[in-house]
C-alpha cells in the first residue's frame, strides 16, 4: 500500500516571512505535523533553527496550531494531518 | 377553560417555595444570591442590600451571570411577591434552579418590617445625557454605566495601543484610568498615538494623555505613573485595579505583568502588534489560561523584533486597541463572551480575523500554583533574559 502524504497549508507569522521569501502562506506535505514542518524546513532551510531545537524538538517559544487547536493538546508533532488542513505557526509578539 | 389571572397566580404559588422576609434578612448576611425581578426604574428607587437587578423580561437571558450555580440557594423578589412567583417557577421548571424561593410580600412587606433598603446611586442629568446611547442598550443600561463609572482600569503604556484604548474608555465613562508610561511624546509617535498631539511633543505622555482624556470627559479621574514598571514597583501600582490593559512593547514587562496579575487575580486584556498583524487575548487568572500558558518562554532575539525599532501600520494599534477597549467594557459590565482561552489573530492586509484556542497549561510555572505561593523573586523571571535583550539591542 502506498501512503500519499497530505498537503497542508502553513500560515507563516510576520517574523518568519523573510525566511520563506516573504510568503504569508506556503504548502508542505507530510502525514503528521512533524513531517509537514520538516518538509517546510527542507524547502526553506532558514526556518529550521527557528522551528526546531538542536534535538529536533519543536522550540518552546513556537506554538503550532492544527486548524484552531494547539498541537500540544493533540499528539504534538505526531498529530495526523489531513489534506487541506491549516497549520498556524505562532511565535509570541510583544509590539505595542 | 383557561384560568383567570388570579387563579393562575394561585396555582403558581402552590407550585413554588416561598420564604419570609425575616429569613431572607438572615440569609443576606450569609451571601445568598438575591435577584430583584422588578423593572429597572423600580429597582432604582431602592432594593434589598446586595440584590441584583434582572427585570423579569430578561430573566432567562441574564440569570446565569447573576447565579451561575443552579444548585445554590437563590431568592427572587418583586414588589409584592406575585411577579417573583412566576419568576421562581420559570427558574425552577425551565432553567433547572433547584433551590429557588420567592420572597413573600415582596419589598413592600420587607419595608413594612423596617428592614434596610439600599438606594442605588443615580446618574446625574448630565451623565444621563452623556451616556444616553449606553443607557439605551439593555446590556449596559444604568446599572452597567454605574459599573463603568465605578471601575478602575490601568493602562500599561500610553503609546500605540494605549492611545485609542484610553480615549474610548474615557468616553465610555470608566471612572478611573491609571496610565503607566515614562516616555515623552515624540514626533514619530504621532503616526498612530492619537491621544497625543503635535503641540505636546516633548512633554510626558502621561500628562499629554491626561489632557486629552479630560478634554473628552472631565468625569474621569486620571492616575499618572510616569515610571518604568519593574519587579520592584509592579505590585504597588497594579493592586486595586479591576482590569489591566497590556499594550507594552517588550517581553520582560509582559511576563512580569502576567505573573503579578495572576498573583493578584486581576484580569488582563492583552494585545500586541507588528507590521500589519495583531494578536489579542484576555487572561483571566484561574478562569482561563495565563500568558505563560500561551507562550511558556519568549522567543530568542532574532524572532523577537520588539526590542528594536520596528514598523507598524499606523491604524493597526487603533484596531487592536479598540478591540481591547471592547473587552475591558465587557469584563466590567459582565456581558458577552470575553476572549478568554482564545487568541484572536488579525491580519490587516488580508482583512481576516482568525482565532486559535488557548488552554490552561497544567504545568504552567505560574498559574498552576496558588497565588499566595508566587514569590516576589519569581515575578517576571525567566532564564537568560538579560542576555536576550542585550543581544537584541
Amino acid at each position: 500500500m502506498v501512503i500519499i502524504p497530505s498537503m497542508a497549508t502553513i500560515r507563516i507569522p510576520p517574523v518568519l516571512r523573510a525566511s520563506v521569501g516573504g510568503e504569508k502562506e506556503v504548502s508542505a506535505s507530510g502525514g503528521n505535523v512533524g513531517e509537514v514542518l520538516r518538509d517546510l524546513a527542507s524547502s526553506y532551510p532558514a526556518t529550521q533553527d527557528q522551528l526546531f531545537s538542536a534535538e529536533g524538538e519543536l522550540n518552546r517559544y513556537v506554538n503550532v496550531y492544527l486548524n484552531d487547536e494547539d498541537v500540544r493538546v493533540l499528539d504534538g508533532l505526531d498529530t495526523a494531518v489531513r489534506d487541506g488542513d491549516v497549520l498556524v505557526i505562532l511565535p509570541a509578539m510583544a509590539g505595542g | 377553560m383557561s384560568p383567570s389571572g388570579a387563579e393562575l397566580l394561585r396555582r403558581i404559588k402552590s407550585q413554588i417555595d416561598e420564604v419570609d422576609p425575616s429569613e431572607v434578612k438572615e440569609l443576606i448576611d450569609e451571601g445568598v444570591t438575591i435577584v430583584d425581578v422588578r423593572g429597572s426604574e423600580e429597582f432604582a428607587t431602592g432594593h434589598l442590600p446586595g440584590a441584583k437587578s434582572i427585570p423579569r423580561g430578561h430573566l432567562e437571558s441574564r440569570i446565569e451571570s447573576a447565579a451561575p450555580d443552579r444548585s445554590a440557594e437563590l431568592i427572587v423578589y418583586c414588589a409584592s411577591g406575585n411577579r417573583s412567583a412566576y419568576a421562581a417557577r420559570t427558574l425552577r421548571e425551565d432553567l433547572g434552579y433547584e433551590h429557588v424561593r420567592s420572597m413573600t410580600g415582596g419589598i413592600t412587606l420587607w419595608k413594612d418590617r423596617g428592614y434596610e433598603v439600599e438606594v442605588p446611586r443615580t446618574l446625574s442629568g448630565e451623565q444621563r445625557e452623556r451616556y444616553s446611547r449606553h443607557l439605551l442598550i439593555p446590556e449596559i443600561g444604568a446599572e452597567g454605566q454605574q459599573k463603568l463609572l465605578d471601575a478602575k482600569v490601568l493602562l500599561l503604556g500610553a503609546g500605540g495601543l494605549g492611545s485609542p484604548t484610553a480615549l474610548y474608555l474615557a468616553a465610555a465613562g470608566v471612572g478611573t484610568l491609571g496610565i503607566v508610561d515614562d516616555d515623552e511624546v515624540d514626533l514619530s509617535n504621532l503616526q498612530r498615538q492619537v491621544i497625543h498631539s503635535t503641540q505636546r511633543i516633548g512633554i510626558p505622555k502621561v500628562d499629554s494623555a491626561e489632557e486629552s482624556i479630560h478634554a473628552l470627559n472631565p468625569d474621569v479621574q486620571v492616575v499618572k505613573y510616569p515610571v518604568r514598571i519593574d519587579a520592584s514597583n509592579i505590585v504597588e501600582i497594579i493592586e486595586g485595579y479591576d482590569v489591566i490593559v497590556d499594550g507594552v512593547d517588550n517581553f520582560p514587562t509582559r511576563y512580569l505583568l502576567n505573573d503579578a496579575t495572576v498573583r493578584l487575580k486581576i484580569p488582563v486584556v492583552s494585545a500586541s502588534i507588528l507590521g500589519f498583524d495583531g494578536q489579542l487575548s484576555v487572561f483571566k487568572p484561574y478562569e482561563g489560561p495565563c500568558y505563560r500558558c500561551l507562550f511558556r518562554e519568549p522567543p530568542p532575539a532574532e524572532l523577537a523584533p520588539s526590542c528594536g525599532a520596528n514598523g507598524v501600520l499606523g491604524v493597526l494599534p487603533g484596531t487592536m486597541g479598540l478591540l481591547q477597549a471592547t473587552e475591558v467594557i465587557k469584563l466590567i459590565v459582565g456581558i458577552g463572551e470575553p476572549a478568554i482561552g482564545r487568541l484572536l489573530l488579525y491580519d490587516a492586509l488580508g482583512a481576516t480575523l482568525t482565532e486559535v484556542k488557548v488552554h490552561r497549561d497544567p504545568d504552567c510555572p505560574i498559574c498552576s500554583r496558588d497565588p499566595e505561593d508566587i514569590t516576589d523573586e519569581e515575578l517576571g523571571s525567566f532564564p537568560d533574559y538579560e542576555a536576550f535583550c542585550a543581544a537584541a539591542g
